[in-house]
């Protein structure tokens, strides 16, 4: 199953890519592949932007701007003015729904 | 979840006073006493899948957080980080079955491991703490954690080693396959590494979809009975019902259509947004439907099936980009586009359904 496309905030520099591959490890959607002991990206429009690869990239070669992509979330992020949250989990949690 | 409860190594008196219920006995490491827990599924942790599967029930079911033991673990053998909610760690415990390790559960406060790691509770700062308190490094002579793959959001490998000496080793996404991962020599295919998204595992999430919709429902049924049955001498029964029973069915299947339908036929639904799915699938509905639940012929008939039209599959649509919500592969630059499109066509909607329905009784009164 596929998303929209061209829409991820994923970057990625190859200058700072050491070939370690972490990245491939920890992306759920197999975004990164190792081609002549680098990282490249191959399908970005799989990216989910869940920000593993970034945090997980110890030589800082990859941005994304990770978030939730639930639209009750963004929504709830809108008319708060905040930052998109899931609304599970949270000490004053009431919402029955939700996706966790 | 109570901070005393959570030190490890456990207290030999809060061993003695509450063991789990999925555990069996404890086994001494040289940081204390740890539970040994089962790998089999009682008839209460089926209970309680099902009830965190359809309720906020899932809000509060959660494990103390610390270390426990699995089959017959010594020194060597390794380590599984799980998150408490209880779902995620009786998963990785009934894939545990035959295996002598050590689990090291995290206070992610009762939520599944990929959420938490979104959220950061299931994060390098909480796993270092958690390392350190459970005196992990007393117990085992190795130094390797296997973390599961989907908490990589929220874990930096490089901070964990640096901060404890501890090496993350990202785990398969789905406990099922630790048994082949382990096989391998700690080693994941590219299909253990890629999350799915199966019919079975959409229609799992669909009673959480289904539910909060329909809590909203009595309140929906009771506008469109009293716009119905609203007369200039008043508030009548047999227009509200005459005239309303199509538009609740139409209701009803609208969340049907949104929350269930789209969700299942995901894949073959055309087209890739949520919102233009969950709109194909309603209008579908509401069409197949319409054409024996019409509201009765009359001189507003057009338009009342107008209004039909143009509400019910909106409403299916709205409800179906919930779902992005629960899938496993939208992102929110895709879900931020979707709404920006979407959100002004929701509200054009229902200020079109309210005019047409203003029209439609100015008709009916014949007040012009």
């Amino acid at each position: 199953m596929r998303y929209l496309a061209g829409v991820t905030s994923l970057a990625y520099d190859q200058e700072k890519c050491t070939g370690c591959g972490r990245c491939t490890e920890v992306c759920p959607h197999g975004v990164f592949l190792l081609r002549d002991r680098k990282a490249a990206v191959g399908d970005r429009d799989r990216c989910m932007e869940c920000g593993a690869c970034a945090k997980n990239c110890a030589f800082g070669a990859i941005t994304v701007t990770a978030g939730v992509g639930c639209a009750s979330a963004i929504i709830t992020g809108m008319i708060t003015g905040g930052e998109p949250v899931c609304d599970c989990g949270g000490p004053t949690n009431a919402a029955p729904g939700g996706c966790c | 979840m109570n901070e005393a409860r959570i030190s490890a190594p456990v207290p030999l008196a809060f061993v003695k006073r509450m063991p789990p219920a999925f555990s069996r006995g404890t086994i001494d490491t040289p940081a204390g006493k740890v539970f040994r827990i089962t790998t089999a599924w009682s008839r209460e942790d089926r209970w309680g899948a099902f009830q965190s599967r359809v309720s906020a029930y899932r809000m509060t079911y959660a494990v103390a957080p610390g270390l426990y033991a699995v089959g017959d673990p010594g020194p060597g053998s390794p380590v599984f980080v799980s998150a408490n909610y209880k779902l995620s760690f009786d998963v990785l415990r009934r894939s545990l079955d035959g295996i002598d390790g050590w689990v090291l559960v995290l206070d992610t406060k009762g939520i599944n491991v990929w959420c938490a790691a979104g959220k950061g509770t299931f994060g390098t700062d909480e796993l270092v703490r958690r390392i350190r308190a459970s005196g992990l490094e007393q117990v085992v002579t190795h130094r390797r954690v296997i973390v599961p793959q989907l908490g990589a959001p929220g874990v930096s490998a490089a901070a964990v080693a640096r901060e404890t000496g501890f090496r993350v080793a990202y785990g398969p996404v789905e406990a099922r396959d630790l048994k082949a991962y382990l096989a391998a020599g700690g080693k994941a295919t590219p299909a253990m590494r890629t999350v799915r998204f199966t019919l079975a595992d959409r229609l799992v999430l669909t009673p959480m979809e289904v539910l909060p919709a329909a809590r909203k429902y009595p309140a929906f049924a009771a506008a469109v009975l009293l716009t119905m049955g609203l007369q200039p001498s008043g508030i009548l029964f047999r227009d509200a019902w005459q005239q309303g029973w199509p538009l609740l069915l139409q209701g009803s299947a609208a969340i049907v259509a949104g929350a269930l339908i789209t969700p299942a036929l995901l894949p073959w639904v055309p087209g890739r947004s949520f919102a233009a799915k969950g709109w194909l699938v309603g209008f579908v509905t509401t069409w197949l439907l319409a054409r024996f639940a019409a509201p009765p012929a009359g001189s507003t008939g057009v338009l009342a099936a107008a209004v039909t039209l143009l509400f019910f599959p909106l409403l299916s649509s709205y409800i179906a980009l919930q779902f992005t919500g629960s899938t496993t592969f939208t992102s929110m630059s895709g879900t931020k586009k979707e709404l920006r499109l979407f959100l002004p066509v929701y509200l054009a909607g229902a200020a079109a359904t309210v005019v047409l329905l203003a029209v439609i009784k100015v008709k009916e009164w014949q007040l012009l």
